[in-house]
């Protein structure tokens, strides 16, 4: 049995709980064991994204910067990457997959430098953003869910695929708040087969990935009170819509939930948008709230931090002296696509996310990297940081899937890794140097 | 440092006008002259001297803030602030970035800021962004009274001292100075959809009274000597005829302290052809009479901003109200909600422009500025921004006048104000952004100009144009560094302090929230808990202020 009571204390334990940080759920009762040499494994509690990240982040590495391949040390290659940002017409800073102390640092970078900022999932977080800054939304969060929720209806993903332990999270075995229990739950899934875990009774409506679309269209119109003429959509006949669209009204406390990353085809915005016309229809006569999954690679994270330091999203432009928003020109991978980015920052603290492809094929940019200790473009970078990982090697906050809870993360092992935030302010003091 | 041949205007010593030169040392105000031979001495004869201002009621920092950032890139495109040699770029005009926000403030002599909707399980996020709002300090005001924790021991009818722990553990647990509800239990019964919860009206699940809520709360905060009395924003925001929703939530305090927010949106009557009309006479009238009730007003400008509230239950009905058209409502962590939509206020609006006139009625009709505070309630009335227009407003009759006769002509009509004739003096504006305030916060340190002080300090030139002058004060100093200089910041010490309170409990309530945490939450009770060194880490230092005795 583990003590309850070593978590949140800083510091490394030999045996502790600790929040995981490699998924939107941030699970904070992952039982890790720190090995003397530096390896950290997973006892209890764990998924499998823990066990693989836990292991991965905490294998061994390099310790010491490299410039051209060639080690280095901090100060040199903080130098060299000052140079590359200040020979650069435009500096383009992404991945960002760090916690709010490696963002602060981000975003001062990037003002220092004149630079773009986008984050490595934003082909995927931006069919929500672009929704919700056309319409908002309406959502609620894991308790809620957890406490009132007897209608699931989840679109297009099996939730657990990229959220494991979801379904754990918010199933009340011990009882709900307000009486309802796990049995009475329902949830139909909409696209992909539902997983064995999904508490109560679980349907599931199959159709093609591309059927989606439409298919979220006509429920809306349903939902609204239209009369719909088809007969199918896709392969889904129009009443079996209609049933689900009538559960969906009967439902004391429902929840369409969603993960942006799983709705991967063209202008999945509207499809985004049409799951918003769906609840505030439903909203008319009961409560029905959205629940979009995220959090992964800290997107959420970092995308509150640059959202309140300067009021914009990803996307944001530095290159003025006031900072510009633009979802489709600031996109990473069109800028580096055109050759319009001339230097990258790829900042990627919770695993070895690959670089875009748009930035490894001739002529490519130069290549700061600012990641985990074992990236495998670490030689290929022009200068390579290896950082820390974040409720690995250090504390630190991240923000949690429902966008309400940021968790105060703990280190799980010592680590004489340099933290992302303390390897961008280096560059920002040699850029202010000069 | 010595501040010389300034006019002293420091309400809290009584002092109006008064020639004389402050000292400061080391970041405090000091009272012996140190007149060593290099004391740097600052020439401000004929100048105004203030305590730097205090905002009590500023939606700053946090979730539905950030939503509002979020929702709201047209808002920010418009309004850039610029990258200098000391200054990082940010922007936003309803919902500024932090930078932007700290950077303002301290523009216009703010040197503290007061979050006033901080949901306990939003805690972390909350701090994490005022740590990044910089000069200024800050604090944050803990929602209780739509949370389940506090329901269901309203419910089962928990003795009075087991909540007053409970508040001071939410307290202690978010590192807050003072306790707010919104819409009393109406954000928790919108979750069972109920759509509307009138005060004396049972919650459709817990069976307890918006009434109840309010006494239980209020009640709490005095007895566990928590300086500012419950902070509250009532049942019908907004709706037609909620004066005597809010005239019985004065009733349901029992002369217990209260503090009614925003309270020109709780001021609204339905004579008239439109069903909507000022009931501000009635409304000053209950403040003039209640000596345990203080207000701050909430006044609308006219142009583009944003609602951001708690209250989720009625921005859901506002919504339909918003320009533009998008809103985004939230049930969060059966702790509380929120709800956020954008509002463009017109004065040729019959709505608006009453809304615009009943603050302003408010403000000239109650008599006593130690209990009436000068906000917008920002951004929801209008951004922190507009406050020297809403100065100059209240101390030139003749502006206001002027102002007056451009606003739609049946609100005109339906308006009291043509014939209010006050005007506010600098000292009365001193107190109601200064003093008054900083006492009702607790604050013993800040908002005057006393021996002990902090070195916050605002210098304007004394303009006939009251906008002008208060929206670019000669010098502003906080903790004694000089940081603005006509109008333009000089020097931006990062940081600043979290003032909060830590009234003392029974620890035996831990065990008890422990369980409910981990029965019903997907988080902890200790991981909920914000430490002093977590604050730190954050980027903040605490700075706790004390609380009365338990007068029980």
């Amino acid at each position: 049995m583990v003590a309850r009571l070593d978590r949140g204390q800083p510091g490394p334990a030999a045996v502790a709980t600790r929040t995981c940080p490699f998924c939107g759920l941030l699970c904070e009762d992952v039982v890790v064991d720190a090995a003397a040499a530096g390896a950290v494994a997973v006892r209890a509690r764990g998924c499998e994204l823990s066990r693989a990240g836990f292991g991965r982040q905490s294998a061994p590495g390099l310790d010491t910067p490299l410039v051209a391949g060639s080690v280095a040390t901090l100060e040199q290659a903080a130098q060299a990457a000052a140079h590359i940002l200040r020979e650069a017409w435009q500096p383009l800073i992404a991945g960002l997959a760090t916690d709010v102390a490696g963002m602060r640092a981000a975003v001062e970078l990037a003002d220092g430098c004149g630079a773009v900022v986008d984050h490595a999932t934003s082909a995927a977080k931006f069919r929500n953003v672009l929704a919700f800054q056309d319409r908002g939304a309406i959502t609620t969060t894991l308790a809620e869910v957890r406490n009132r929720a007897d209608l699931l209806v989840v679109i297009g993903t099996d939730i657990v695929s990229r959220f494991p332990r979801f379904f754990e999270r918010i199933a009340a075995p011990g009882g709900t708040l307000f009486g309802l229990k796990d049995s009475e739950r329902r949830s139909i899934f909409v696209g992909a087969r539902p997983p064995p875990d999904a508490p109560g009774r679980a349907d599931w409506l199959a159709c093609q990935r591309s059927d989606l679309p439409d298919l979220l269209g006509a429920l809306a119109a349903l939902a609204a009170g239209a009369r719909l003429d088809a007969t199918r959509v896709g392969e889904v006949p129009i009443d079996r819509l209609r049933e689900l669209a009538s559960a969906m009204q009967a439902a004391r406390y429902g929840v369409i939930v969603w993960a942006a990353a799983d709705l991967d085809f063209a202008h999945a915005e509207l499809s985004v948008q049409a799951i918003g016309r769906t609840l505030t229809a439903l909203s008319r006569t009961t409560r029905f709230c959205g629940l979009p999954l995220g959090g992964s690679e800290a997107d959420l994270t970092a995308g509150a931090v640059l959202l309140w330091q300067v009021g914009l999203p990803f996307r944001t432009s530095f290159a003025s002296d006031r900072p510009v928003y633009d979802p489709y020109l600031f996109d990473a991978r069109r800028l580096l696509a055109r050759r319009e980015a001339d230097a990258l920052v790829w900042i990627s603290t919770l695993s070895d996310l690959p670089l875009p492809p748009e930035a490894t094929a001739p002529p490519k940019p130069p290549l700061i990297l600012v990641a985990g200790a074992n990236a495998s473009a670490a030689r290929r970078a022009d200068v390579y940081f290896p950082v820390a990982t974040p409720g690995v090697d250090h504390g630190g906050h991240l923000v949690r899937t429902d966008r309400v809870l940021t968790m105060h993360l703990s280190a799980a092992r010592g680590s004489e890794l340099s933290s992302c935030a303390h390897a961008l302010r280096a560059i920002s003091r040699e850029l202010r140097r000069c | 440092m010595r501040l010389a041949g300034g006019r002293i205007i420091d309400p809290a010593h009584g002092i109006d006008g008064q020639v004389r030169d402050l000292y400061v040392r080391d970041g405090r105000i000091v009272e012996a002259p140190p007149d060593g031979p290099d004391a740097q001495t600052i020439d401000v004869t004929g100048r105004i001297v203030m305590a730097g201002a205090i905002d009590l009621h500023t939606h700053i920092g946090g979730g539905k803030v950030n939503l509002a950032r979020m929702l709201l890139p047209e808002d920010h495109r418009a309004s850039g602030y610029e990258r200098t040699a000391l200054t990082r770029s940010s922007c936003g005009h309803a919902t500024p970035g932090t930078l932007a926000a700290g950077y303002r403030y301290a523009e216009m002599g703010y040197t503290a800021c007061f979050e006033p909707a901080m949901l306990p399980i939003n805690a972390r996020q909350t701090h994490l962004e005022l740590a990044d709002t910089p000069i200024v300090d800050k604090g944050c005001y803990a929602l209780l009274g739509n949370d389940d924790f506090f329901l269901r021991m309203l419910a089962t009818g928990e003795p009075q001292a087991r909540i007053n722990d409970y508040a001071a553990w939410i307290l202690d647990c978010t590192q807050a100075i003072a306790i707010k509800v919104v819409n009393p239990g109406g954000i928790s019964a919108f979750k069972f959809n109920q759509r509307r919860l009138d005060i004396d009206e049972a919650h459709v699940h817990y069976r307890v009274t918006p009434r109840q809520v309010l006494r239980t709360l209020a009640r709490a905060v005095h007895e566990l000597g928590v300086p500012h009395p419950l902070h509250v924003h009532g049942c019908n925001l907004g709706v037609p005829g909620n004066v005597d929703t809010t005239l019985a939530t004065i009733d349901a305090a029992e002369g217990l302290p209260i503090h009614l927010t925003h309270v020109q949106f709780h001021s609204y009557g339905t004579e008239g052809d439109r069903k909507f009309s000022s009931a501000a006479a009635r409304i000053a009238e209950a403040i003039n009479a209640h000596a345990n009730v203080s207000a701050d007003v909430g006044q609308i400008m006219f142009g583009q901003t944003v609602t951001a509230s708690g209250d989720s239950m009625m921005q859901y009905h506002n919504a339909e109200l918003g320009s533009p058209r998008k809103s985004v409502i939230m049930d969060i962590e059966c702790d509380a909600g929120c709800g956020v939509v954008p509002f463009r206020y017109r004065d040729q609006s019959f709505v608006n422009a009453l809304q615009w006139a009943i603050g302003l009625e408010i403000f000239l009709s109650v008599r006593d500025p130690w209990r009436i505070f000068l906000t917008t309630d920002h951004p929801n009335g209008a951004p922190f921004t507009s406050y020297p227009h809403l100065i100059r407003l209240l101390t030139d009759r003749a502006f206001r006048s002027d102002m007056f006769q451009k606003i739609d002509p049946d609100a005109r009509a339906a308006s009291t104000l043509g014939s209010l004739t006050r005007e506010y003096s600098l000292y009365e504006i001193a107190i109601m952004t200064r003093a008054g305030p900083a006492r009702t916060l607790g604050l013993s340190d800040r908002g005057h100009l006393g021996a002990g002080a902090a070195a916050d300090i605002t210098v304007y030139r004394d303009e006939a144009d009251r906008e002008r002058m208060f929206a670019a004060p000669q010098y502003v100093f906080k903790d004694g560094e000089l940081v603005v200089r006509d109008g333009r910041l000089v020097a931006v010490p990062a940081g600043g302090r979290v003032h909060a309170v830590k009234p003392q409990y029974d620890r035996s309530i831990e065990t008890a929230v422990a369980d409910y945490f981990e029965r019903y939450q997907t988080t902890s009770a200790s991981a909920f808990r914000i430490s002093a060194d977590e604050l730190c880490e954050c980027g903040s230092g605490l700075l706790v202020h004390e609380c009365r005795g338990k007068p029980r």
